[in-house]
């Protein structure tokens, strides 16, 4: 195991990302923040904060579960079906510019469930992705916008992100 | 021609025999019974493997062999196929056949059907009431005369204490007894399963175990009334048993059987492994354990007179269906000699000899039969059990048309090795293969 | 999660606690904008009703739609069912065409559990005979635990039509493996012998409904009452009716239920059944979410068998 990123190391990403998104965006009024569960949730939540105090106005944040839109669900003959969690989104997202969270990208697989999910509750001037770590290894056409750390990975190892407000303490890993 | 059973442990409570025997058969007659027999010239000696008992040939006095009528369930040559394969000599068949058995005609078509099959002795059972109705008296000195060795309305209870109270003063000509399928219609309503917590819970309706009881007491009262005889089918109830104790201990002329599944099994059954198995459901229902214990020490201490199995084929179709349209009743006859062995003899619960009583002498005694014995001059009924024998029960290899068994699939220790009626080896089972 | 969900039985604590939860996260897809999720895509389920029942039915229906099932209603009249084909050929005939799913309701105690084992199809109960409705159920436990923190300890008073009634034997079921304490009331003219070894307590109608958290009201089947039960429904209302009266007996904020359809002067009191307490049309909604839960559950690979 090796510590790729510490709490500190994480802190400053995040805040570096919420300067790039106010530096590319014109206006933050249509700005808001969906956290894909779980793991996006609280970064989509700290960006939101970030944003917020910079710029000094409140931006909207929601919490998105995708695993009804997975698409690997029912394919095996043994095995409960996944949990599922919470979709929280109380503002309407027509019109907004989306900042899409989640902590890994690898295959774009969520990220595929999550546009979809996320195109049922309406029609949002746009959607970027904003991602605390990038392994690599796409299997869809899909690219985020924000990247807080590019990590080469093999497909045998696995990149696993603890954060404060789930597991007690910010750190990502990578383990064989 | 004359046959030697040499060498065996004979029971034959009747003439108070519980030891070594040899047996001389003559043509269809038991020709002496003694210790040490020799073999004349041209007798064929038969010496009996240790570990087989021979007893009076087997007698199931409470059988449905569903001819005329419903021949797809049973005939009378299936019946008694199954009854030779489970080890008995002779079935009494009830007459709530399509037509009913409620004249002589109906009583020699089942004799006919009988000696042409020509394997278990038929005793046909005449109906009390035309039609099973509960209206009106059958022709029941007819119906003694044509071959019926006692009436019933089973299926049903006689419909009023009038008739029958009719009927127990009427029979006492005959020296028949009543059979009674005791149940309160009222109280049984449109009930599938005995009323307790597993009915409760399944939400299949109920059925007390005091509709039995109740009808049972009033047919008691209405035998000690008129001297006739009572006899109380399949109980299943620890309130019947108790009326049956009290009708005896007042010297009323009342006899009842009791059949394996009620002392085997219990309403459990219903709920697991197989919820709503339609195999389990009998009339009168799968009582709880009580009810089941009574039955057993009823069986013990003696105030049950016989068992009998019930046997009652329905046809595949007809038990594939929601619980509550499934009919009422399973096969007995193919299972009922392992059930007794395993669980009453082999258990320690009765002697060898009691369960031969229960078996053949009481139903001879009760049915007027010429069976129950194995004495000389008396027609040579025999039936040979293996009592060690490992039986694993099949349904689909039953002998009866029909496979509707809860025990499909049970182990048990003690069989039937072969069953002799009127001299004649009508079932020799392979798997003792006795040369016989 | 086993093959199909006949009776309560078929479901741990952990389970149940598994479908409420989840029926919490489904709960929200009725709140979108475009009610549907893509889950059950190219799944068929059959709903196949032998009674007929608008609730439960249209429950399923649109539960099966907003996870995007293909549903096939089957409506079987009772009366064409002595002359038509039987329940086992239906089947067949049925599972012949591989749908996923089969929701059933019949009136015959069990008629799932022969389905069961007929189809490979998993098989959901909407309600057999007076057995069981393990759905209502469960839509009700998600209904209490809306308004209390938790099910375990609670009194909960269930009171009216006991023999007829497949709800109490889900309720209860489910409710004592969760550890409430439940109490059932009733005329003794329809309590179920035996009930009490499923660990209730029979009670008065006011002693079961004392201090109770939540009071659940039961229809009086008049469809099923073949016997004189009890004399009237005037004197039925007189004696187990919930009145105002009866209910300020309860917890002050107890929670009054009713599986439906009502009858208003009967078994409740219009001003019970409209009243501040009554959840009545919650568990209307909720049955709708906790059915999703349940399609959704039902439709993983088997567990705790030993199954492919």
């Amino acid at each position: 195991m090796a510590v790729v990123l510490d709490a500190d190391r994480i802190g400053r990403t995040l805040t570096r990302i919420a300067h790039e998104i106010l530096e590319r965006t014109r206006g933050v009024e249509e700005l808001a923040f969906v956290g894909i569960q779980r793991r996006g949730v609280p970064l989509a939540r700290r960006l939101a904060t970030l944003v917020s105090g910079i710029s000094g106005t409140e931006v909207p944040v929601g919490a998105l579960d995708i695993t009804l839109y997975r698409d690997d669900l029912m394919r095996h003959s043994i095995g409960a079906q996944p949990v599922v969690g919470h979709t929280n989104i109380k503002f309407s997202i027509d019109d907004k510019r989306i900042l899409l969270v989640d902590d890994v990208l690898y295959t774009g697989r969520t990220i595929r469930a999550a546009l979809d999910a996320l195109l049922e509750f309406g029609r949002p001037q746009s959607i970027q992705l904003v991602v605390l770590v990038d392994r690599g290894h796409r299997e869809l056409p899909i690219k985020a916008d924000y990247v807080g750390k590019n990590l080469p990975t093999s497909l045998s190892q696995s990149v696993q992100v603890h954060l404060l407000e789930i597991d007690g303490q910010d750190q990502v890993e990578i383990q064989e | 021609m004359k046959r030697l059973l040499k060498g065996g442990r004979v029971v034959d409570p009747a003439n108070g025999r519980d030891g070594v025997f040899d047996i001389l058969i003559d043509g269809d007659r038991i020709a002496k019974v003694g210790v040490n027999l020799q073999a004349e010239e041209g007798t064929v000696v038969v010496s009996m493997p240790s570990g087989l008992v021979i007893t009076p040939g087997l007698i199931d006095m409470h059988v449905h062999l569903r001819e005329p009528g419903q021949e797809h369930k049973e005939t009378v040559a299936t019946g008694v196929l199954s009854a030779v394969t489970g080890g008995f000599t002779a079935v009494a068949c009830m007459p709530n056949t399509s037509p009913v058995n409620d004249n002589a005609g109906v009583t020699q078509f089942i004799l006919k059907k009988a000696a042409d099959a020509n394997l278990a002795r038929v005793y046909p059972i005449g109906a009390v009431s035309i039609g099973q109705k509960g209206d009106q008296m059958a022709e029941l000195g007819e119906l003694k005369e044509a071959g019926c060795v006692a009436v019933t309305d089973d299926g049903h209870p006689v419909r009023t204490a009038l008739l029958m109270r009719r009927a127990l003063e009427y029979t006492r000509m005959f020296d028949m007894p009543v059979i009674e399928h005791c149940e309160d219609p009222t109280l049984k309503g449109d009930g599938v399963a005995h009323e307790g917590m597993v009915a409760s819970k399944l939400g299949l309706r109920g059925i007390p175990g005091e509709a039995e009881s109740i009808m049972a007491q009033r047919d008691i009262a209405l035998a000690e009334m008129t001297g006739g005889r009572v006899h109380i089918a399949h109980m299943s109830a620890r309130q019947t048993l108790d009326a049956v104790r009290y009708g005896k201990s007042r010297g009323a002329n009342v006899t009842c059987e009791v059949a394996p599944h009620h002392f085997i099994l219990t309403d459990a059954l219903l709920a697991a492994p197989v919820p709503y198995d339609t195999n389990t459901k009998m009339n009168p229902p799968l009582r709880e354990a009580a009810d089941r214990d009574a039955m057993l020490q009823g069986i013990v201490d003696g105030s049950v007179d016989v068992i009998a199995t019930d046997h009652a084929p329905h046809h595949y179709d007809e038990k594939h269906v929601e619980f509550d349209r499934a009919p009422f009743g399973i096969t007995g006859l193919e299972t009922c000699v392992p059930l007794c062995l395993d669980r009453l003899v082999h258990s320690g619960l009765i002697s060898f000899s009691r369960l031969i009583e229960l078996l053949s002498v009481n139903p001879a005694r009760i049915l007027r039969l010429p069976g129950g014995s194995i004495t000389e001059g008396a027609p040579a009924d025999l039936t040979i059990l293996a009592p060690d024998l490992h039986v694993k029960v099949e349904a689909k290899t039953m002998k009866s048309k029909s496979k509707n068994t809860p025990f499909d699939g049970w182990e048990l220790r003690g069989g039937v090795a072969a069953t002799i009626v009127g001299g004649r080896t009508v079932y020799n089972n392979a798997a003792v293969n006795l040369a016989i | 999660m086993k093959k199909d969900l006949l009776s309560i039985d078929d479901l741990s604590a952990d389970e149940i606690y598994r479908v409420l939860d989840t029926a919490e996260a489904m709960r929200e897809i009725g709140e979108r904008p475009i009610k549907k999720v893509p889950t059950l895509r190219g799944k068929t389920v059959v709903n196949l009703f032998y009674e007929p029942s608008t609730r439960t039915r249209t429950s399923f229906e649109i539960a099966e739609k907003r996870l995007s099932a293909d549903t096939l209603n089957i409506a079987v009249q009772a009366s064409s069912v002595q002359k038509g084909e039987t329940l086992a050929d239906t089947a067949m005939n049925i599972e012949a065409m591989s749908p996923d799913m089969i929701v059933i309701r019949h009136s015959s105690s069990g008629a799932c559990n022969l389905l069961s084992r007929i189809c490979k199809s998993r098989i959901i109960n909407a309600g057999d005979g007076l057995h069981e409705h393990p759905t209502q159920a469960l839509l009700d436990a998600f209904t209490i635990k809306q308004h209390k923190p938790s099910i375990e300890g609670l009194k909960v008073a269930i009171v009216g039509d006991l023999l007829h009634s497949r709800v109490l034997r889900s309720n209860v079921l489910l409710l004592t493996k969760l550890g409430a304490h439940v109490f059932v009331s009733g005329p003794p003219t329809l309590v179920p012998r035996g009930i009490e070894q499923l660990g209730v307590t029979v009670a008065t109608v006011d002693d079961a409904v004392r201090d109770a958290d939540v009071v659940m009201m039961l229809r009086i089947q008049q469809e099923r009452m073949q016997g004189a039960f009890f004399p009237s429904l005037r004197e039925y209302y007189n004696l187990f009716g919930m009145t105002t009266e009866r209910v300020s007996r309860a917890k002050p904020d107890v929670i009054i239920m009713h599986p439906g359809p009502m009858n208003r002067g009967v078994e409740i009191a219009s001003e019970v059944a409209d009243g501040p307490y009554s959840v009545i049309l919650e568990q209307v909604a909720n049955g709708v979410a906790v059915r999703m839960a349940v399609l959704y559950l039902l439709a993983g690979g088997v567990e705790n068998e030993a199954a492919a």
